[in-house]
């Protein structure tokens, strides 16, 4: 079956548009991805990434532009399970009394019926999830007793058992130990050859160099765009950091 | 003062019962509390015990015009509470005055108003057991309203119990899974007017807020579980009103402010001995011992 052009993107986001009260977050943004492509999205605290995570999950409206996800709206992208949002560690109020469990069955919510009541493939897919992420140790560890790199793991195993074909993630890597760190990266590699597409904003630049095919460097609009080895040069880092060296984020030896 | 009647606890328990009114506050009273309480876990990992303060004092000029009208009060503390959350949403978008000034604002204002229409309308309305509540002096239509609006909101919160969680938790993730974020902020809204329309008879409109917001933090120092949290706000929610109007009777004390002062005893003593998360973290300090 073959269909027609656009609906070979994954994501597919056209000149977008945010404001708040007249605000203006992120205008005229582009960005096309493909099944099996990893995009890490750079930019400064304020630059637009999280606001560029909300318009793709529909948490904020855009104000102008289009966002087509598989060829479909955003609405219909959020009733088919399409795609799995994991939050940076700040945006979670990490006392909240819930366990791993629960909140990696929080992803089958959107497919169950209004009480929320589990199925037998809702748990194998939550116990598949937690697996994957080895935490099953701490099925009902509550998140609080977590430390970082293993509450990051929950979420991603939220989005795991969501059974997403997007995945977004707000700072996968930071505050995390090694061993995580390690395991997100393999995961990366196996969601690459699931055919997942995931945007992973980033501060930290060699992670951009290590996982990412496409970057997307923005600073309340598209800076530049496109494959890594070509866009993510230091004349395009210093203007989306506002002229700071890239040496000064790199470190000296980049 | 009957001081010597109650020598033995049994007399202190039983006593009261004989009375009819008493009867009708403890059970009353009791149901309330648990509604009151089982909201209160949400109120509070949602952080709206400012919110709930706001709700509750703006139903004041509903709850006057109701009773001047001849109505159902809690008709008309919901329509204020309510549309004083709508009010507050609305100005806040509108200007770029802070959020928390503006539910002050807002609420004050509603209050005023309320105070104001007393005033005015001279009717037979008690300002004191509006101001203060009377769980001894509920009169049957009140009871029926009352018991009315508990299994209303029992039935929502059940109903949507897991729903609201993640709300609370994650609301991001809620809406990129489909879910309707929108009715749910308005559901615990709702919930939290009525909450409040019915805990205003136990302790008043200035103090209702307690209600909504002590137990369920008295809840979060003792447990990491939401449905043991719950279990525990619903449950201390009941035990203060049975120890407020039970002691209310005994030393002739406002009951109310009883019902209150025994949630916050609670919580203080919560706050102090939880064995987790209290001061003195006993579990530690037990575990020293081993």
């Amino acid at each position: 079956m073959e269909s027609i052009n656009y609906q070979n993107f994954r994501i597919d986001a056209e000149n977008i548009c945010v404001d708040y009260n007249g605000k203006v977050a992120l205008y005229d943004a582009n960005l096309r991805l493909k099944p099996g492509q990893i995009c890490g999205l750079v930019g400064m605290n304020g630059a637009g990434k999280t606001t560029f995570f909300n318009a793709l999950t529909g948490f904020v409206n855009i104000s102008k532009g289009k966002i087509r996800i598989n060829g479909e709206s955003v609405r219909s992208a959020q009733k088919d399970q399409t795609i799995a949002y994991v939050p940076q560690s700040e945006g979670i109020d990490s006392q909240f009394p819930i366990n791993v469990w629960d909140v990696v069955m929080m992803g089958r919510y959107g497919s169950m019926n209004i009480f929320r009541c589990p199925r037998e493939s809702d748990i194998q897919a939550v116990k598949d999830a937690i697996e994957r992420v080895d935490l099953n140790d701490h099925l009902s560890t509550p998140i609080g007793n977590l430390s970082g790199g293993q509450r990051k793991r929950t979420f991603l195993a939220r989005a795991i058992a969501q059974r997403a074909s997007i995945l977004l993630l707000d700072e996968p890597f930071s505050g995390v130990d090694i061993r995580t760190e390690k395991l997100i990266s393999e995961l990366f590699i196996q969601f690459k050859n699931e055919g997942k597409t995931i945007l992973l904003s980033t501060h930290d630049m060699i992670h951009v160099r290590e996982f990412c095919d496409l970057v997307l460097l923005i600073n309340k609009t598209v800076v530049a765009y496109g494959d890594t080895s070509e866009v993510f040069t230091p004349e395009n880092i210093t203007t989306t950091f506002g002229g700071i060296s890239p040496d000064f984020l790199f470190g000296p030896e980049s | 003062m009957e001081l010597c009647s109650f020598l033995t606890l049994d007399s202190f328990i039983t006593d009261p019962l004989t009375h009819g009114f008493m009867r009708k506050a403890l059970l009353m009273s009791s149901l309330v509390a648990a509604v009151c309480g089982f909201l209160s876990s949400y109120l509070t990992l949602k952080g709206w015990a400012l919110m709930g303060d706001a709700v509750s004092h703006s139903v004041m000029p509903g709850v006057v015009v109701a009773y001047a009208l001849g109505l159902p009060f809690s008709l008309g503390a919901f329509i204020f509470g309510v549309g004083s959350v709508a009010l507050i949403g609305f100005i806040k978008q509108k200007s770029r005055v802070k959020e928390d000034t503006v539910i002050g604002l807002v609420f004050t204002g509603f209050f005023a108003l309320g105070i104001v229409l007393v005033s005015k309308i001279k009717s037979n309305i008690d300002l004191h057991s509006i101001l203060f509540g009377s769980p001894l002096g509920i009169s049957l239509s009140d009871v029926k309203q009352t018991i009315f609006i508990s299994l209303l909101v029992v039935i929502l919160l059940s109903i949507f119990r897991k729903d609201l969680l993640l709300y609370c938790f994650d609301p991001r993730h809620a809406k990129t899974v489909g879910i309707n974020v929108f009715f749910l902020h308005y559901l615990l809204l709702t919930c939290l007017s009525l909450a409040a329309v019915v805990g205003l008879q136990s302790v008043g409109i200035i103090l209702v807020v307690a209600m909504l917001i002590t137990p369920g933090a008295t809840a979060y120092l003792l447990t990491d579980e939401f449905d043991n949290m719950t279990i525990i706000s619903v449950l201390s929610a009941i035990i203060s009103s049975l120890i407020g109007i039970y002691i209310s009777f005994w030393f002739d004390l406002e009951t109310g402010g009883s019902i209150v002062l025994a949630q916050t005893f609670i919580f203080l003593f919560a706050f102090l001995f939880a064995p987790r998360y209290g001061i003195f973290k006993l579990k530690k300090f037990f575990a020293g011992y081993k």
